[in-house]
């Protein structure tokens, strides 16, 4: 029933939840966006900004560079990972738990940190590169560049899509395989023509997050791109570059940035609109036995990926150990645990201000995420849907931008944010959020509205309804996404890049800082710190979960 | 306690669309009221506006003498069963029972003495510290009917509960809770599409199409003496057939299209030669070899052998066919293909306006 007083506790929410996105994440955009018009020296009005970037080839070549490397991570990823969800729910495999936690763990560090592993491993220095070398006299060709950012972007990224598709190939329907195979299709055949049609709109998803992520990505261009420059980098390097920096002109980047996710963004939502259906399996596809060659194929593949795809974690945990000169730059015959001494010694607040800034970070995203979601799925009206928008938006935002636009907005005397914990807590917000209202949207989804009014029949207010009711039904998936969230964040670098200062620096920066200061020992020592962070985060995940399904 | 519904000129409208027009409706207190009709008739809607989930777009509700149409549904004092249970699943089944008596903040002990009361009458106090996932549905609505009733509500709401339990659940449930609504007299009503199940429970049900009530009446008057051809077609099986009256002096006859005729002695508002429809229930056609005074004439074309009961289907000499339940004879079925007379019982036999809008019959 409605009622008389319109402005009820639901309407103040919903106009609290209004103010803080316009606030924290309308104004910095358009902030951006009048900025990159603005001349940096006279403050007048020109379009200069765009012109200097799409006249010099040098600025224009980071755009196309980074929809190649886009496009062609998309390809490997799905290449890689939908064949993996489809031996994973098809076949038995043995050690199929262990199997997931390892693919999901490989995705769960920055990409960076295994851009600088593989040319530990496979650069000009490189122990593997050496080793062939020694053995057959052959010098295999660098991983620099094009190849190098592709190589670790998709073994990075490969387990999004495995995890979507997954999900999607658990919820089809024993019968349809049944019924497809009963009309003469099987095998291959089936895969192409019924199994992946099916998971088509997890397969779009996985290419959207896939997509966004790899041309965001601004640590492994850096780290192993070499001439090979992508904008996010050329953001950066404007905005703290050496060579003298230009604000408008990084603004002006951003902008063009946003345009091109945002196109992409509606070309896969106009493609997910028309493959859109949903699924639920009565009969869960039972597991069968491959022969024994299949088997064997299926086996390698599975691990044998992940080991790639592990391989240089490890290889940091391995040199986190060894021996280095006293200042941490060479590493030295022998085993000593001297790095993470420095480590705990020296940098122990990093290790603080992860916990402290993106534990705040994480409850804020939940608290928030649960009010957005009951609002746009309980309380649906014209504020609400706005709302429901205006939470899509960070998709399209690559980090680094939103790093730029909370330093061009909360750099004045109202709001002097820039180098406290607070811009860092928001930024990580407003990146993270979007992923946690939509798996919370999906839970609230599944309850049925029918729980709601039972509990009011029973003389509970809506209030009441939600904090007894809805809230503890959706806690278990909640709580399972939270951890997932945690672990986005403390491996967190392309925004808080920008924002963080001496205070606030956090594990994942102490990571980089380190490699760029080229004190390896520490740097791996730090990065076996977060992936610690990380297996107990994933450990704790499997507690809770109920069947593993990991809701991004 | 009991109290009495009263609905007067009810509106409800879906945007632009009008689902109820105009309802007016009066239940007794204590009576096991029904709303039953077809998919989309609105009877769902109806009952959602009694209990508060939906608006309401014009006319008044009131429960005894208070108006709700403003009240939260929470304030309403009313149990509901959802068709899907909607029982807590992170709940307790005491949990679930004791949820409404918590939010009415009664002392504590009062709490778990009603609690356990209701999970006794609705035999699932056995289950008391279970979480519903590990009960069989059957067990779960049991739950659900206990959590409604515990509260002591004015008037109990019921939205199909039984159409998610296999066939013979249906059966022990509906007995279930027709026994513990006659004990406890509360206002009960109780939306079902399965015509079978609203007569097995109601004392009174009302027929519902298109968001307008076709006839309200006990489950005998419903399908003895139906209102018009939708709830003579809607309750029961029924063989419509189309004829003429015939009026001489006092004498009121229905003449079939073979001119088999049938004198009537209950037919009100009739005219000399009126297209009528008369509505034959297949135990109300009679095969009969030995008739003498005229009869229906037709072909067996199979037939169905039940047990207690035969079922024929026959086609008519006009082409139609009609369908007949006989006691089931120690003697042979009639073959396929035999040709058969057939008369109905006039005291029972239905006769409506030609075009089913009204019934013809006292």
């Amino acid at each position: 029933m409605k009622k008389k007083a319109k402005f009820d506790f639901w309407v103040i929410a919903s106009l609290a939840v209004l103010v803080l996105y316009l606030l924290f994440m309308v104004y910095p955009l358009l902030k951006i966006v009048s900025q990159s018009v603005l001349d940096e020296k006279t403050g007048k009005l020109t379009m200069k900004h765009f012109v200097k970037f799409f006249s010099q080839p040098y600025y224009f070549r980071t755009l196309t560079n980074s929809f190649k490397v886009a496009l062609f991570t998309c390809l490997i990823s799905l290449v890689l990972g939908i064949p993996l969800a489809y031996f994973y729910n098809m076949y038995e495999i043995k050690g199929r738990k262990l199997l997931q936690m390892l693919i999901i763990l490989s995705s769960m560090s920055a990409p960076f940190i295994g851009a600088y592993a593989w040319v530990q491993l496979l650069g000009r220095a490189g122990v593997i590169t050496k080793l062939i070398k020694s053995l057959t006299g052959v010098t295999i060709p660098p991983i620099y560049g094009f190849n190098g950012i592709l190589l670790v972007l998709s073994l990075k990224l490969f387990p999004l899509v495995f995890m979507y598709v997954s999900g999607a190939m658990k919820n089809v329907d024993k019968s349809l395989l049944e019924a497809s195979a009963n009309m003469g299709v099987s095998g291959v055949k089936r895969f192409f023509t019924v199994v992946i049609p099916l998971c088509m709109p997890s397969i779009l998803a996985a290419t959207l997050m896939v997509f966004m992520r790899s041309i965001a990505d601004f640590g492994t261009p850096l780290m192993i791109g070499e001439g090979y420059t992508t904008f996010p980098v050329i953001i950066y390097k404007e905005y703290v570059g050496e060579m003298g920096t230009n604000h408008n002109f990084a603004a002006a980047i951003a902008v063009i940035a946003i345009l091109i996710t945002l196109m992409f963004f509606l070309v896969q939502r106009y493609l997910t609109k028309k493959n859109s259906f949903s699924m639920s399996a009565m009969n869960h596809v039972e597991r069968k036995k491959a022969k024994p060659v299949t088997n064997f194929f299926i086996h390698l593949y599975g691990y044998g990926l992940v080991a790639v795809a592990l391989l240089p974690q490890l290889y940091l945990v391995y040199l986190s150990f060894r021996k280095t000169n006293s200042s941490g730059e060479v590493f030295q015959q022998g085993f000593s645990l001297q790095s993470y001494q420095h480590v705990f010694k020296k940098m122990g607040n990093t290790i603080w201000n992860t916990v402290t800034i993106c534990g705040l970070a994480l409850i804020l995203i939940i608290v928030l995420a649960i009010l957005i979601s009951y609002l746009t799925v309980r309380r649906r009206n014209v504020l609400n849907a706005t709302i429901d928008t205006l939470s899509m938006v960070p998709y399209v935002i690559p980090g680094a931008v939103v790093g730029i636009s909370m330093i061009l907005a909360f750099n004045n005397k109202y709001m002097p944010l820039v180098g406290t914990a607070a811009i860092m807590v928001i930024a990580m917000c407003v990146r993270r959020i979007p992923y946690t209202i939509r798996s919370s949207v999906a839970i609230l989804s599944q309850i049925p509205l029918s729980i709601d009014e039972a509990a009011e029949s029973l003389g509970a207010g809506k209030f009441k309804t939600l904090v007894k009711v809805t809230i503890p039904m959706m806690f278990n998936g909640i709580f399972a996404g939270a951890i997932m969230s945690w672990v986005t964040l403390i491996t967190e670098l392309s925004s808080s890049m920008l924002l963080y200062s001496r205070k606030t620096q956090t594990l994942n920066i102490a990571v980089y800082k380190a490699v760029a200061n080229a004190t390896d020992g520490r740097a791996c020592a730090l990065a076996t710190v977060v992936s610690v962070f990380t297996v107990i985060s994933l450990i704790l995940f499997n507690k809770v979960s109920k069947d593993g399904e990991i809701m991004m | 306690m009991d109290v009495r519904i009263t609905i007067n000129d009810a509106v409800k409208k879906y945007g632009d669309f009008v689902a109820i027009p105009d309802l007016s409706l009066e239940i007794q207190p204590g009576e096991f009221f029904t709303l039953l009709g077809p998919s989309g008739c609105g009877k769902t809607t109806l009952l959602r506006m009694i209990a508060g989930f939906n608006s309401i777009e014009g006319g008044k509700f009131y429960f005894g003498e208070r108006l709700i149409n403003d009240l939260d549904p929470s304030k309403r004092n009313i149990g509901m069963v959802f068709q899907n249970y909607a029982i807590f699943p992170h709940l307790t089944v005491r949990k679930n029972v004791a949820f409404g008596l918590k939010n009415k903040k009664l002392p504590k002990d009062q709490i778990k003495a009603k609690t356990d009361e209701f999970m006794a009458l609705m035999k699932i106090d056995e289950y008391a510290d279970r979480l519903p996932e590990k009960l069989s549905g059957g067990q779960q609505q049991r739950v659900a009917l206990a959590r409604a009733l515990a509260i002591e509500p004015e008037v109990l709401l019921m939205d199909e509960p039984l159409s998610n339990l296999d066939a013979k659940l249906r059966v022990e449930m509906r007995t279930a809770i027709k026994e513990i609504q006659n004990r406890l007299g509360i206002t009960t009503v109780y939306v079902t599409h399965d015509q079978e199940e609203a007569m097995a429970v109601s004392d009174r049900i009302a027929v519902m199409n298109l968001g307008v009530i076709q006839q309200i009446g006990t489950p005998k008057a419903l399908y003895q003496r139906p209102a018009n051809r939708f709830v003579a077609t809607f309750i029961g099986r029924t063989n419509l057939m189309d004829a003429i009256v015939k009026v001489s002096g006092a004498e009121k006859c229905i003449v079939f299209n073979n001119g088999y005729t049938v004198k009537m002695d209950n037919l009100t508002d009739v005219t000399d030669g009126q297209k009528v429809c008369v509505s034959v229930r297949p135990e109300e056609l009679v095969i009969d070899t030995t008739s003498e005074g005229g009869s229906l004439t037709g072909k067996v074309l199979y037939s169905t052998f039940l047990g207690l009961n035969t079922h024929y289907v026959v086609e008519l000499s006009d082409g139609t066919r009609a369908e007949i339940i006989q006691e089931s004879q120690i003697d042979d079925i009639i073959e396929n293909g035999t040709e058969v007379k057939m008369v109905v019982k006039a005291e029972k036999i239905n006769v409506f306006t030609e075009d089913g809008e009204k019934t013809l019959v006292k």
